[in-house]
């Protein structure tokens, strides 16, 4: 095997390498896509006219590819989040936290900064106030984990975990009280809607999908510069390869696991915040039941690269846009959507369950993600 | 563990029973409150003292175990439903539909141990993303089921969700019967003996989880079979050099795990309430982990740590009902969002280690290559 692909021309190696990073996560959705229709036969629905229900609402018009692109904003940013922390050892399993702290505090700036100033502020200066809030809030909030496991390692799995529960018994709180939407009418947790200001454009007039589309691609290619072009970038792919040769080589290993921790729920906050400014122009409570959840899988499947998250963050847009119609098509319940997510995440997670499958030979050495309980 | 550990435990179960003595005693008398505190944090302790036990037995053997959250969950799932089916379909008495519904979630957690087992040992897939991805299955899974077959077109049940069979009953323990002659009749004394019976008085899966916690220690650390398990969380290698079969421990080890942590799923719509709701399981097995590691990956101590936990638990259950006299100063104990976040607080403040590191088994996490 070794001496095959060493004695092939540069060009040739480069296209087996990506024809092997794609043709796993392509093998992987396909075996749950079957698996999928096997269980959806099973509970006595019909797979093909769910999957093209799926596909019509995904892709099937100019307003679905919009609605697809709006899906996939978070998506894009939350798994960017993960995948960030993943190149350097840590498993962020709380970007559902980040991502509501994130949209809550720019929720707070977008629709309270105007009443507290006392005067309307102009977009070029609420709109980036309120999104870097956002990404600010949801930075801090997952750097506590990473300063824990840093400092005492306190597993960063278990302790973000934790801080989910307490970003969200906290934003309950928040959103039933203090920052409860006055309105007569309303009777859900829910904030104001936030100032026009402090909104994101539509970039064609009558869809919802906004610039926060362009942007998050345009964060992705800028965290690939990050981890592939800068000395920042190296320290944390070499704190996550091996935390101990990255210490004898003189790197701070503690700085670069907060940073890379901090890092990690920025671009988780901002993902709520896109989804604020953006979209609700308000936060509600549960909005974002599941999104920390789908990003980990998005990482998984784009292989913790920028550019496979966008296309993972895509297909999964795709498939929670389509939902909706396949419901309406098959009567079948939108929660499918969750189990063919879970499904992708096995067999992309399991890549030896699917080479075994297809009878493919592993080609190199598998990524390190994560490593048990040590500190 | 240590004493240091139990000192700690005992001083955050004062401090928790305390807060509720002190609001409450303006209308219930303190024995009545410790001893109703007590019996609540037993009974709400149980998932956390079954998913510890569970984690327990799996990283013993050198497999971390991050889905007792998902093999909770849905073992509570269908242990639920296969008690509805026993009941409505099969048309089977309350009775043995009820027991049928613990043993098929004993059964889930012990599928969903050996989807890990499979994952982690054969496949030898990184254990903590083989965890996550029962955690995520097992939310896309009930959630899907529980829609689709209650509400979907051409489910049996036809949109309506049937009533399960109920709960298991609670053990009477006869303490009243014997110590009540003692007091001959005094009022304090017979108040004493009724609220300390109040204590004794749980369900099946409560006692079992007790009972087991001492099982399990014994067969940790006291028979040939713990200590094979030990020897193959600790070092694989000389294990296998001694013809330890690695591989088929784990496995085993593993299975015992997932059957545990679907007890503990059963505890939920079995023995607790007879419903099923989507996320039931609200984090409860990650606390387990955090009370295995407190633990120290030993069975009575990971127990103490739970009890830590259901303590906090029964704070939020008993503050409630004590709503109407918390004091204008504490208003903030009366919003629930508030005092739910201690346990998670608690389970971080454990882990930072501030009471002593702990020492994970030391092959914990790592596939067995030989």
């Amino acid at each position: 095997m070794q001496s095959e692909s060493r004695s092939g021309s540069s060009v040739r190696r480069l296209l087996r390498t990506a024809a092997d990073a794609m043709l796993i996560p392509f093998l992987a959705i396909l075996t749950a896509v079957v698996v999928g229709g096997l269980i959806i036969a099973l509970v006595r629905g019909n797979p093909i006219l769910a999957y093209a229900g799926l596909l019509q609402g995904s892709f099937g018009s100019a307003k679905a590819l919009s609605e697809t692109a709006v899906w996939a904003t978070p998506y894009i940013l939350g798994g960017l989040a993960v995948a960030l922390a993943f190149k350097g050892g840590l498993f962020n399993i709380g970007a559902e936290g980040q991502l509501a702290i994130g949209a809550t505090i720019s929720a707070l700036v977008g629709y309270a900064l105007p009443q507290w100033l006392g005067r309307d502020i102009p977009l070029i200066i609420h709109l980036p106030l309120a999104v870097i809030a956002g990404m600010i809030a949801g930075g801090l909030w997952a750097s506590i984990a990473g300063f824990l496991k840093a400092y005492t390692g306190g597993h960063e799995v278990i302790n973000t975990i934790m801080l989910n529960y307490i970003a969200l018994n906290t934003i309950s709180f928040l959103l039933n009280g203090p920052m409860k939407d006055r309105d007569p009418n309303n009777v859900i947790a829910r904030t104001p809607l936030i100032a026009e200001s402090a909104r994101i454009p539509a970039i064609f007039p009558g869809l919802r999908v906004h610039w926060g589309f362009i942007f998050a691609l345009l964060v992705a290619f800028f965290i690939w510069w990050l981890l592939n072009k800068t000395t920042l970038g190296f320290e944390i792919r070499t704190v996550g390869a091996n935390p101990d040769a990255a210490k004898y080589a003189g790197i701070n290993v503690k700085r670069i696991i907060i940073l890379t921790m901090a890092l990690s729920g920025m671009l988780a906050g901002l993902a709520g915040t896109v989804e604020v400014t953006g979209l609700n122009y308000r936060h509600q409570l549960g909005f974002s039941i599941g999104y920390g959840f789908d990003a980990i899988a998005i990482a998984l499947l784009g292989k913790s690269h920028p550019l496979g998250v966008v296309l993972a963050a895509f297909l999964f847009g795709a498939m929670r846009n389509g939902a909706t119609r396949m419901q309406f098509l098959t009567q079948m319940p939108i929660d499918l959507i969750s189990m063919l997510q879970a499904l992708i995440l096995l067999f992309v997670a399991a890549d030896a369950i699917v080479r075994y499958i297809y009878r493919i030979r592993a080609q190199s050495e598998r990524v390190v993600l994560t490593r048990g309980w040590g500190a | 563990m240590d004493w240091k550990r139990f000192g700690f435990i005992f001083l955050i179960i004062v401090v928790l029973f305390g807060v509720v003595v002190i609001i409450g005693r303006a209308t219930t008398p303190p024995v009545v409150i410790i001893t109703s505190m007590l019996a609540t944090t037993i009974a709400v302790a149980t998932p956390l003292t079954l998913g510890a036990l569970s984690g327990t037995f799996c990283e013993r053997s050198g497999v971390v175990n991050i889905g007792i959250e998902g093999m909770m969950l849905s073992a509570a799932f269908f242990g639920w439903l296969a008690a509805i089916y026993m009941f409505h379909i099969f048309h089977f008495g309350i009775g043995f539909s009820i027991f049928m519904g613990v043993i098929f979630a004993v059964l889930t957690g012990m599928l969903m141990g050996l989807l890990l087992a499979v994952l982690s040992i054969t496949f030898k897939v990184d254990q903590i993303i083989g965890g996550t991805v029962i955690n995520i299955l097992a939310v896309g899974l009930t959630g899907f089921l529980n829609r689709q077959l209650f509400f979907g077109k051409g489910s049996v049940f036809g949109g309506n969700v049937p009533n399960s069979p109920g709960v298991l009953p609670t053990i009477h323990i006869p303490i009243e019967e014997i110590f009540l002659p003692i007091c001959k009749g005094a009022a304090s004394c017979v108040q004493f003996v009724d609220s300390i019976n109040k204590v004794f008085d749980q369900k099946p899966i409560a006692i079992s989880a007790i009972l087991l916690v001492f099982v399990s220690h014994y067969v940790l650390f006291n028979t040939r079979w713990g200590l094979r398990t030990r020897a193959v969380g600790e070092h694989p290698k000389a294990a296998d050099t001694v013809g330890i079969n690695v591989i088929r421990m784990r496995y085993a080890n593993v299975l015992i795990g997932g059957m545990l942590a679907g007890l503990a799923g059963a505890y939920f719509t079995i023995e607790s309430v007879p419903s099923f709701e989507p996320l039931l399981t609200n984090g409860r097995g990650f606390i387990s982990l955090a009370a295995m590691i407190f633990g120290n990956w030993t069975p009575i101590g990971a127990w103490t740590a739970a009890l830590v936990f259901g303590a906090s638990n029964a704070l939020n259950i008993k503050l409630q009902l004590f709503r109407d006299v918390i004091p204008a100063q504490w208003a903030f104990l009366q919003q629930s969002y508030v005092v739910g976040l201690v346990p998670y607080i608690l389970t971080m403040i454990i882990l930072t280690g501030i009471i002593g590191r702990t020492t994970p088994p030391a092959a914990d996490g790592q596939p067995y290559e030989k």
